[in-house]
């Protein structure tokens, strides 16, 4: 179970750099969220799979799953939903200003703006 | 009084959030802004002294038992940052009065100032290595606020550089966090360290060692990673750029120091040897940037990097002059970067560009902006007595102790280079023929001065004070040099 | 233009209370079971963007003037009161007190201050979640 869970967060981790690479604004954002969903699972599996039933107490509960790595998730989750809400207004400001989302259109230097 | 440390965290976080109901009324903010940050201040100045009479300060949010809640933890060296911090921070935003505009003070300018704030001082204090990914977090989120504020077309494309480099550092830290949970399985900063001593740094303690440096060199700016810094931070207006120059590269190689002497003790030639060639390399880049360009803002913005790379040099020696220096020298470059900061947005105000073969003769305009620019120049390149100078000493010597003499040669001569290059703006400024200035109010002219011409004073006293301030300066490295203070603080209850 | 969303409509108009309610249910839930504040905040947006997109914003507007803005403020000032409370007790920071209480109509009641923290989150979630929905489409 590990190692399908490495796997699979190694193909989560290899398109969400293929599509921060890309030239679109909104393939870098989803891109991001494929970053941040990787790691999420990261946490989850670094922490130990396995406990069969929620971390809540209840009785008869014995065999429940490590409650941290959930509430960290849980943390980074919240974090990230709100940094790729603001990307998305924050694209679409910019592209309302450039008029473009490539973002080989948006490059510019000191003297030119 | 056991929530004393929490708030400088709290009073600017209240604060910010009551900024969010007055959106409209900007005397009413200003003035809020202002009593918040005095309260939150008077709090941290009550904090160092509680630490410097009774000791590492600790609490454990929700009551519960130390190593399973997030602690908080206020030692010497946290508490004369945080404080550093909102000494800053009200001078900023003293100077924002007359600098920032209307505009940008409508939209929530002041409140995600104090959110920033909160994060910052968070994440100096925080015990609990998760719960500084979160305080991370809110500094950036507030930051990606402010480097937008404006939403010019060059501020839109600069800051999606800056939130993309800074989400992609996130999601390294959530990954190296993540690592160090399943060696060590505790979050603690603490247990972290006693659980490391138990297994005696294995090689996936260094490979973490190596991440987190990865992690926090890219927030602070360190030699391979500093590569979005300039473009970035000069996109925002002065003001915010005085704030994130002087604080928020700090926060970065704050985290470094902490881990780097808490955590990753056992096999200091690898992991600091790592560290100090990162650091020479990174004093190295910024000079070459220094000295290239004609723009105001990048010359100091180069800066910032150079004493990054200086302040971890002392920190990677791991001796007691080397670390007391790198902590002296660190408050140091809070301080005289937001004056130069402040400095350098009043010449741009005054004559209308940033571009330094634009300009000239300013000396016989502006007389007193001149001299006071040529103290914080002087400071910044550490000559006698004023503060650069304490810092860096105590650098090199730690080198010299250490036996890396030629490390000790590069920072010795990257003074010189940090000398050129702001002497090269006071040249070109305030030198040579005048030339003709816009048309510009005295009025703000005058109210930017007061918070620069404080900002320098206090540069200089606490450069002549340093006899004065050694006693709070070694109680700092002290904790640096000896994780146990630290450890026994948290875990002896 | 315009087509024809008479069932859209008409539907939003039941639907909406019915994912409110569940929402309110979730949120309370979480006391013990899983559930909570944030849960509950993105399911009841869920429900408001359901409404803008059965209305329009105006619409949505009139019948819900918030400034969302100010929701937000109120949910972190309930946040950060229920934890600062604790100062005032001089016990740690975010320590919370709760105790079962026999009320009129519920019967046997757990009540928790962290229930009012959850309240905090809740209103944060619903504020920031439209503020930004509202200022992508305000201009669409």
């Amino acid at each position: 179970m590990e190692l399908l869970m490495a796997i699979l967060i190694g193909i989560l981790f290899t398109a969400a750099v293929y599509l921060i690479l890309s030239r679109s604004l909104l393939k870098v954002i989803l891109g991001t969220g494929l970053l941040s969903h990787g790691a999420h699972l990261l946490i989850l599996t670094m922490g130990g799979l396995g406990g069969s039933s929620p971390p809540v107490l209840d009785k008869g509960a014995s065999n429940f799953a490590d409650p941290l790595p959930q509430a960290l998730i849980l943390t980074a989750i919240v974090i990230s939903f709100g940094v790729t809400a603001f990307m998305l207004v924050l694209a679409y400001r910019t592209y309302g200003e450039h008029k473009t989302d490539n973002m080989n259109l948006m490059r510019g230097n000191d003297e030119h703006d | 009084m056991i929530n004393l440390l929490l708030f400088p965290i709290i009073i600017p976080f209240l604060f910010a959030i009551v900024l969010l109901f007055f959106k409209e009324r900007i005397m009413l903010q200003r003035g809020l802004a202002v009593v918040g940050l005095l309260a939150a201040l008077a709090a941290s100045l009550f904090l160092v002294h509680t630490v410097k009479q009774d000791g590492v300060q600790t609490i454990t949010l929700g009551s519960w038992p130390a190593p399973f809640g997030i602690t908080m933890v206020s030692d010497m060296f946290s508490a004369l940052l945080v404080t550093t911090t909102i000494v800053i921070t009200l001078l900023v935003v003293i100077y924002s009065f007359t600098s920032i505009g209307e505009a940008r003070e409508h939209y929530f300018y002041y409140s995600a100032i104090l959110f920033m704030i909160t994060g910052v001082n968070g994440a100096f204090t925080t015990g609990d290595i998760f719960n500084m990914f979160v305080f991370f977090e809110v500094l950036l989120i507030a930051s990606y606020v402010l480097i937008v504020l404006g939403g010019e077309k060059r501020q839109l494309r600069e800051s999606i550089k800056y939130i993309l480099i800074n989400v992609v550092s996130s999601a390294l830290f959530v990954i190296t966090v993540a690592y160090l949970y399943s060696v060590v399985g505790t979050l603690n900063m603490a247990d972290i360290s006693v659980k490391i001593t138990q297994v005696g740094q294995p090689g996936i303690i260094t490979v973490i060692a190596v991440l987190m440096l990865i992690v926090f060199g890219i927030k602070g700016s360190i030699f391979p990673l500093y590569f979005w810094l300039p473009g970035s931070y000069a996109a925002p207006p002065i003001p915010v750029l005085a704030l994130f120059g002087a604080l928020l590269t700090k926060v970065g190689v704050y985290a470094i120091m902490r881990t780097y002497t808490l955590f990753f003790v056992h096999h200091t030639d690898f992991t600091h040897g790592l560290l100090m060639i990162l650091a020479i390399l990174t004093i190295i880049a910024g000079c070459i940037g220094a000295l290239a360009y004609f723009d105001l803002k990048q010359i100091v913005i180069y800066n910032i990097v150079i004493a990054v790379g200086v302040i971890l040099f002392g920190a990677a020696q791991m001796n007691e002059s080397g670390l007391s220096g790198a902590v002296f020298y660190l408050i140091h470059d809070m301080l005289i970067k937001g004056a130069l900061f402040f400095l350098i947005g009043i010449i741009i105000y005054v004559t209308g560009t940033s571009d330094l073969r634009k300009m000239g003769g300013l000396m016989k305009t502006h007389a007193s902006l001149g001299w006071f620019y040529l103290i914080a120049a002087f400071g910044l390149a550490g000559i006698p007595p004023l503060s650069g100078f304490i810092g860096k000493l105590l650098i090199v010597e730690g080198a010299f102790q250490a036996d890396h003499i030629w490390g000790s040669i590069i920072i010795l001569a990257s003074s010189l280079v940090v000398l050129l290059s702001v002497i090269r703006i006071f040249i070109y400024a305030f030198w040579g023929e005048p030339q003709a200035l816009p048309a510009t109010a005295s009025q703000p002219y005058k109210k930017m001065m007061v918070p620069t011409v404080l900002l320098i004073v206090l540069s200089v006293l606490y450069g002549i004070g340093t006899e004065w301030l050694v006693p709070y300066m070694t109680d700092a490295s002290n904790v640096l040099l000896q994780p146990s203070i630290y450890i026994d603080a948290v875990l002896k209850e | 233009m315009r087509t024809n969303d008479v069932i859209l409509q008409t539907t939003t108009k039941v639907v909406f209370f019915i994912i409110f309610l569940f929402a309110i249910h979730i949120f309370f839930a979480g006391h013990y079971t899983p559930g909570g504040g944030f849960v509950g905040g993105l399911l009841t947006t869920g429900a408001l963007v359901l409404l803008l997109l059965a209305f329009d914003l105006k619409t949505v507007q009139k019948a819900l003037p918030f400034n969302f803005v100010i929701v937000i403020g109120i949910g972190l000032l309930l946040a950060l009161g229920t934890a600062a409370g604790s100062i005032f007790f001089n016990v740690p920071f975010f320590t919370h007190a709760f105790d079962d209480f026999t009320l009129p109509l519920f019967g046997e009641t757990a009540l928790h201050t962290a229930m009012l923290f959850d309240a905090g989150v809740y209103l944060v979630v619903v504020g920031s979640a439209m503020t930004i929905i509202q200022s992508i489409g305000g201009d669409a």
